[in-house]
């Protein structure tokens, strides 16, 4: 890909956009962040980080910054913006613009909770903000996009739960692309302290389904000693989207980070994930279901870091591939010297349902400690016939009978977040997925 | 750990060591074109052979280091201090009261036989297998099987050996396998006729005096329809080495219904670079095996790969590392199924003791629109020190509904409670731990020549030792 010359391109490639009032301090950083990206050269099939990635798609020079919704979009955008019955809070962007914000009950904002757009934070809560805020250089290959991220970060989210609170119910964040070659930079940070519980979801959607457009994100999650998180993503781009998706998790000691990132929309999404473990007892939970057809390209890059001893982390992704679609996954245990008694586990499964599909997996282990229990596999193979015969003998049409099968081989991943409402919203989306194609 | 390694890396300015260069050849130090033709010149090489190293060369010379993804420890290679031909029967000298005690307790342990331990110690120049290689020779010849150096398979049987000779592992494949297709010299060329099963296994060892040990060593290794060869090369006892840099390339290929079967130990001195290209190309109902030890060197990096070309082929990657302080073992498998039903198996058990590294690096490929293509991987790491390491890299490409392919890796460390069990029995710790490595590795060992695997776990014993407490 080429972010070619300034002049050649109207839109992202002018910069930084200081229109929004942002701190002196921030304006600096996004000016760094942006001569970093144009210094930084383009990714390459030959850089490790980048193997078997359809680089060409990354070409970025079509695309432009997001323009205000008209009323009528609007309005229709807030009320698709449903995931959950019940909620918490929150929050919805169109484009780079927040277009509703509902918040929870006035006890928890009273405990000192804080949701809130980016820019309102690196105002409000600047030091909280200043040590959080891609804290952790993106490792896996997208240093450059995550430069280009940082200088035009728009719709933004910081949610900060306060030591020993407990959010019961999930908090919503739906990010909207809408209008031709748009783009948008969306960003969550969340920060849990000291024994604070929180569950989130957030939705990633276009407007219209076929509109091409990019998408450049950015998560920070800190689990706090003792912390919980619960995050779970469900992207469901536009078949026209080319994404690219960073996301960081640090958990301090005795925390547990649980994430669920559901892959069913977009031409091209590249999904990388870096999971570090630093205190004792941390855990780190690593779940993706994946379905694609037609051209899609999933390609996922994550790593499990074991900093700390005594840490556990446990992945599990699963691909189901149909028509040509391809799938990576690129992925790393690595084990830092003294992190002993650290068990990691890394598990993809890919099921292949046509000739054309293509799965490429990457599983990889880097371990610098001895007193270790670290596995990973990796399998790809099809629908087992046996399965299927009993199915149609039963009197189940094929089509019926593999989406059973698929389905049944997904649910796995979705039944270890043990939410059932999230679990049911998950759901329904492959159902769409489906019922789209068959 | 390891009084043992760094015996066998013996200070090599001291002693009465020197090159002999009064009446050999000797293309001196560092390589040009001059070397190259200095090279085709000695050997009497046929033209083509000659336009071959130096295209050899201009790839060489173009093609970057493969540091982007291999280790660092690459750039320590100095290429103009390396000397590329040295002809056969030039060794370094060294009495035999130079060499270190403990290799001698090496050699005594292993249970070699005095001649042999001289020749591997370096003290003499000839090992006497003379006899040997000739009675091989003449045994193999009257079922038509072609055993002969590389040179001597070029000039003499070009109709059989042309043919093939890099082809299954082209000049380009790698900056390696284009430098040892520059400055070859050494190796066997083997073609068996069709039918044929060679009973008894081909060594390298045979030819050591035919030819020296090369640093550059090429193999051509043909078997006819139906026929069936197995081939050893390297020994288990260590090695000592002056040139700092092996690069070796290996082909076989398997015609239909053709086995072959491969077998390497190797056990350099901890100061070589042992980086080898090794690949074989299975026809229809063939099979490729190797199976692959290494012991010793500073940073081996070796891939031996299977190309299974026709239907119902075969291929088989077996593989042991064991990494000791300073070492770098970076081995594993390649596997290209390019035809229906074809199947493969990898399985790689490596041991990092000390500061020792072990990494397993793979790839398998399942082209499109194959049917019933299987592949199974197996990694299973041992960690013996805190400060050992491993690492797992495999690449896996799969398309298609029709094939099944799956990988699996652990990692792991002696399980303390064995090692407590043991030593309730009257184990000494250490001879518990050595005990419990070579259950690690003796599903494996089990598959290899008796007389190997008996030396093997003889060796991995001595390793062991001073690892623990």
């Amino acid at each position: 890909m080429s972010l070619v010359a300034h002049d050649e391109i109207t839109g992202i490639s002018s910069g930084p956009d200081f229109s929004r009032a942002v701190p002196e301090w921030f304006a600096n950083e996004q000016r760094k962040a942006w001569s970093e990206f144009e210094r930084l050269p383009a990714p390459s099939r030959m850089d490790q980080p980048w193997r078997f990635s359809n680089v060409k798609l990354l070409d970025l020079s079509s695309f432009k910054r997001s323009e205000s919704v008209g009323q009528q979009t609007r309005t229709e955008i807030l009320e698709r913006s449903r995931a959950l019955g019940e909620v918490a809070g929150r929050l919805v962007f169109a484009g780079e613009e927040l277009i509703q914000r509902e918040v929870f009950s006035e006890k928890l904002r009273q405990r000192g909770v804080i949701f809130q757009p980016l820019e309102q934070a690196m105002v409000e809560h600047s030091e909280l903000f200043r040590k959080h805020f891609m804290a952790h250089p993106a490792t896996l290959g997208s240093a450059r996009f995550a430069a280009l991220h940082k200088a035009l970060v728009s719709s933004g989210t910081f949610l900060y739960v306060p030591r020993g609170v407990e959010i019961d119910l999930p908090i919503e964040i739906f990010h909207w692309l809408h209008g031709d070659n748009a783009a948008v930079f969306p960003h969550l940070l969340l920060v849990a302290d000291e024994l604070a519980k929180v569950t989130v979801i957030e939705s990633f959607q276009s407007f219209d389904k076929e509109a091409p457009g990019f998408a450049c994100g950015v998560n920070d999650l800190i689990a706090g000693p003792g912390a919980k998180i619960t995050y779970v993503c469900a992207q469901t781009w536009g078949e026209n989207v080319r994404a690219l998706q960073i996301n960081t998790t640090t958990v301090d000691h005795d925390g547990g980070a649980m994430s669920l990132n559901l892959h069913l929309g977009a031409r091209y999404s590249r999904f990388e994930s870096l999971s570090r473990m630093v205190g004792e007892g941390a855990r780190s939970d690593l779940l993706a279901v994946s379905i694609a057809d037609g051209e899609q390209e999933f390609d996922a890059r994550t790593l499990q870091d074991h900093i700390s001893p005594h840490t556990t982390s446990d992945l599990l992704y699963k691909n189901a591939l149909d028509g040509r679609a391809r799938s990576i996954f690129g992925g790393l245990i690595r084990v830092e010297p003294h992190a002993h008694f650290t068990d990691a586990y890394q598990k993809v499964r890919n099921l292949l349902l046509s000739d054309d599909a293509e799965a490429d997996s990457m599983p990889g282990l880097e371990i610098l400690a001895d007193n270790v229990r670290c596995t990973h596999g990796a399998t790809s193979g099809q629908i087992n016939a046996d399965e299927l015969f009993y199915l149609r003998a039963r009197g189940i049409s094929v089509p019926v009978a593999q989406r059973l099968i698929v389905g049944g081989f997904l649910n796995e991943v979705v039944q270890r977040l043990d939410h059932q409402a999230i679990a049911g919203r998950l759901h329904d989306l492959i159902e769409h997925k489906f019922a789209r194609n068959h | 750990m390891s009084t043992e390694t760094k015996a066998v890396d013996i200070d090599r300015n001291k002693g009465d060591f020197s090159y002999d260069v009064a009446h050999t050849y000797d293309a001196g130090i560092g390589l040009t074109e001059n070397t190259i033709h200095y090279i085709s010149d000695v050997k009497e090489d046929p033209d083509w052979v000659r336009e071959f190293r130096l295209k050899g060369l201009k790839t060489f010379l173009e093609k970057p280091m493969p540091t982007h993804w291999a280790s660092k420890d690459l750039e320590a290679i100095n290429f103009d201090k390396i000397r590329y031909y040295l002809s056969g029967g030039v060794q370094p000298k060294r009495s035999w009261e130079d060499v270190p005690e403990d290799v001698k307790r090496t050699f005594e342990r292993l249970g070699i036989p005095e001649q042999e331990r001289k020749f591997l110690a370096g003290v003499e120049a000839q090992f006497d297998s003379e006899a040997v290689y000739s009675n091989i020779k003449k045994a193999v010849g009257e079922q038509g099987v072609i055993f002969v150096g590389s040179t001597e398979g070029l000039k003499n049987h070009p109709e059989i050996f042309r043919k093939w000779f890099g082809k299954v592992i082209p000049i380009g494949d790698n900056k390696f396998s284009a430098l040892n297709s520059a400055v070859f010299s050494g190796g066997s060329f083997i073609y068996v006729p069709p039918g044929v099963k060679v009973k008894h296994p081909l060594q390298a060892y045979f030819r050591i005096n035919a030819e020296n040990f090369g640093q550059f060593e090429r193999t051509l290794i043909i078997c006819d329809e139906g026929s069936e060869l197995t081939y050893m090369e390297g020994c288990t006892a260590p090695k000592f080495n002056t040139a700092t840099l092996h690069s070796a390339v290996v082909e076989l290929v398997a015609l239909k219904g053709a086995k072959i079967q491969y077998i390497t130990v190797q056990n350099w001195s901890a100061n070589v670079f042992n980086l080898v290209t090794k690949r074989g190309l299975a026809h229809e109902d063939a099979e490729v095996k190797w199976i692959d030890c290494n012991i010793g060197s500073r940073l081996t990096m070796k891939y031996p790969g299977v190309i299974m070309k026709g239907r119902k082929a075969r291929g088989e990657v077996l593989s042991i590392a064991l990494a000791n302080d300073g070492q770098h073992q970076d081995t594993g498998a390649k596997m290209v199924h390019a035809a229906d039903e074809t199947t493969s198996n990898i399985i790689s058990k490596s041991i990092s003791i000390g500061t020792g590294r072990a990494t397993y690096r793979g790839l398998v490929q399942v082209p499109k629109h194959l049917k019933n293509c299987k592949n199974n991987t197996e990694c299973d790491a041992l960690l013996i020190n805190a400060t050992s390491r491993t690492d797992t890299y495999p690449a896996i490409t799969v398309r298609g509904t029709g094939n099944s392919v799956q990988h699996e890796a652990s990692v792991s460390q002696v399980s303390a409670e064995q090692i407590f069990y043991m030593q309730q029995r009257g184990l000494t710790e250490a001879q518990a731990m050595s005990l419990s490595v070579n259950g690690f590795v003796n599903d494996l060992v089990r598959q290899f020549p008796m007389e190997y695997s008996v030396e093997l776990k003889r060796l991995i014993e001595l390793e062991m030792e001073g690892s623990v407490g």
